[in-house]
């Protein structure tokens, strides 16, 4: 048999929790018959199969458009958020970074804004609260101008579009060891700051962002950047440090 | 009040508080190393120097000192409890790839260096853990002047084992400290950007290496003999 239909076996240590209330615990799974071109959620699906012909519970877990775009998947493999893969959710891991006989952890983000709802799903609507809070541009801009009308050079709107690719899928949160969502705010914070349509309301946004931050229940930043590691859009730090700067600048404005 | 009461506020309050520390030991060691002899008259005649200033410029400036470090440590305490309650469970699998120890540990080498500065304080500062040798009760001449042996009470008590050894633990504990401490002032400022970033990580580690090498010196020398009193 050529190493291209090798298959693997590997244990699975995956965290299970019926539901917010419960206080969850590990069990343990064997996945077998995977082979590399699986991908981490297919692996999971495979698992899950066996366990709802035995009659069991299967483990319940986030995912969506399974193209590494949405950021849907939420998973923390062997310690880290989205597997550790550079630039990856956890939908294009594939089971070919992993070895035959592998135990791999599975839990779920863990922090104190995500409760867990069931097993691997968190809900992040913590996220959606603080772009609520005011990541949106409220000024009048008119209608749809001519592209020319309102000069922005490459740079800047690099710059913009760079802090816009956030999904917030959250696993700057997850890789946090503060549970703190500065990655996040810092990306909304920037994204509208260095556009011109932006910068009319950026001190409002700004402070409200950071509160709602806090009100959330997310940690405080100690710059680790656990978050840029972790962060599948590998958004750059760089963009809490212009949040502080926005920040500091809003407190005078 | 957002600068207290936010959560980048207070950061920002730690990184100016913090950094002015820094300062103030960048000129302390500046100072101290006068007892290698580069002043006329050494460390004795730069304490006298010091001390020749008007009362409330000293006062004035140990109260701005105070300040500073209650700040410091009052912020530091109530930003790490809630930072612990940001992820109230832990991973099975610890695997984190760009904090180090000295991040994960600030407030473990902030509580020693605490501890450490009210022991030198008491040591060299209000001379009261060994009186003997307390440089305000031995009165050497200098020049024309007559000024307490402040050289005489620094050899007396690095030539102590666990003195030294206590003064270049605290130090070792600096260095960890402010090898994160430096580089995040600047982050926390919003004073870098991806480019900065990796420098300034660079730069923090060196001022905080040449903080270590330069105040490790003058025990190590003391206790081996080279420097005498």
């Amino acid at each position: 048999m050529s190493d291209h239909h090798k298959t693997m076996t590997l244990t699975l240590i995956v965290w299970r929790q019926k539901g917010p209330k419960d206080p969850g615990k590990f069990e343990t799974y064997t996945a077998k018959g995977i082979t590399e071109h699986h991908s981490f959620l297919e692996m999971l699906d495979c698992v899950n199969e066996d366990l709802i012909y035995a009659g069991k519970e299967p483990i319940v877990f986030d995912h969506d458009c399974r193209e590494g775009i949405c950021g849907m998947c939420s998973q923390v493999i062997n310690g880290a958020a989205h597997g550790g893969q550079d630039r990856t959710t956890v939908c294009q891991l594939h089971m070919r970074k992993f070895k035959d006989g592998d135990t791999i952890y599975i839990e779920p983000w863990r922090a104190r804004a995500f409760p867990i709802i069931k097993d691997l799903i968190v809900d992040r609507s913590a996220l959606d609260t603080i772009v609520q809070a005011g990541a949106y541009v409220s000024c009048h801009t008119g209608g749809v101008a001519d592209g020319n009308a309102i000069l922005i050079p490459k740079p800047i709107a690099d710059e913009s579009m760079d802090a816009a690719e956030c999904v917030g899928c959250g696993a700057c949160v997850a890789g946090c060891p503060n549970g703190a969502a500065m990655l996040f705010t810092g990306a909304k914070v920037s994204q509208y700051a260095v556009l011109p349509q932006g910068k009319a309301e950026a001190a409002e946004r700004v402070k409200n962002l950071v509160d709602a931050m806090s009100s959330c229940g997310f940690g405080n930043c100690t710059n680790h950047y656990e978050c840029q590691v972790a962060c599948p859009k590998g958004i750059d730090v760089k963009f809490i440090a212009r949040m502080n700067r926005e920040f500091l600048k809003a407190q005078f404005a | 009040m957002q600068l207290t009461s936010s959560s980048i506020g207070r950061k920002i309050l730690m990184a100016i508080t913090g950094q002015s520390m820094v300062l103030f030991a960048v000129v302390h060691l500046l100072g101290n190393s006068s007892i290698f002899g580069w002043l006329n008259g050494g460390i004795n005649a730069y304490a006298h120097h010091l001390h020749a200033m008007p009362a409330p410029v000293i006062i004035g400036f140990r109260l701005v000192m105070l300040v500073m470090v209650c700040v410091h440590i009052w912020f530091g305490i109530q930003l790490t409890v809630e930072n612990r309650g940001g992820r109230p469970q832990q991973y099975a699998v610890k695997a984190t790839q760009k904090a180090t120890f000295a991040s994960e540990n600030m407030i473990w080498t902030g509580s020693l260096l605490g501890l450490f500065l009210v022991y030198h304080l008491l040591h060299f500062t209000f001379q009261v853990l060994n009186p003997e040798t307390a440089a305000i009760k031995n009165i050497v001449p200098l020049h024309e002047l007559m000024v307490p042996n402040v050289l005489g009470m620094v050899v007396a008590g690095f030539k102590n084992f666990f003195v030294s050894f206590i003064y270049a633990g605290a130090m070792v504990t600096l260095f960890l400290h402010l090898s994160h401490g430096i580089q995040s002032f600047f982050q926390t400022m919003g004073w870098s950007c991806d480019k900065s970033q990796p420098l300034l990580v660079k730069f923090g580690t060196l001022v905080a290496l040449g903080l270590f090498l330069g105040y490790v010196t003058i025990p190590l020398t003391i206790f081996a003999g080279i420097l005498k009193g």
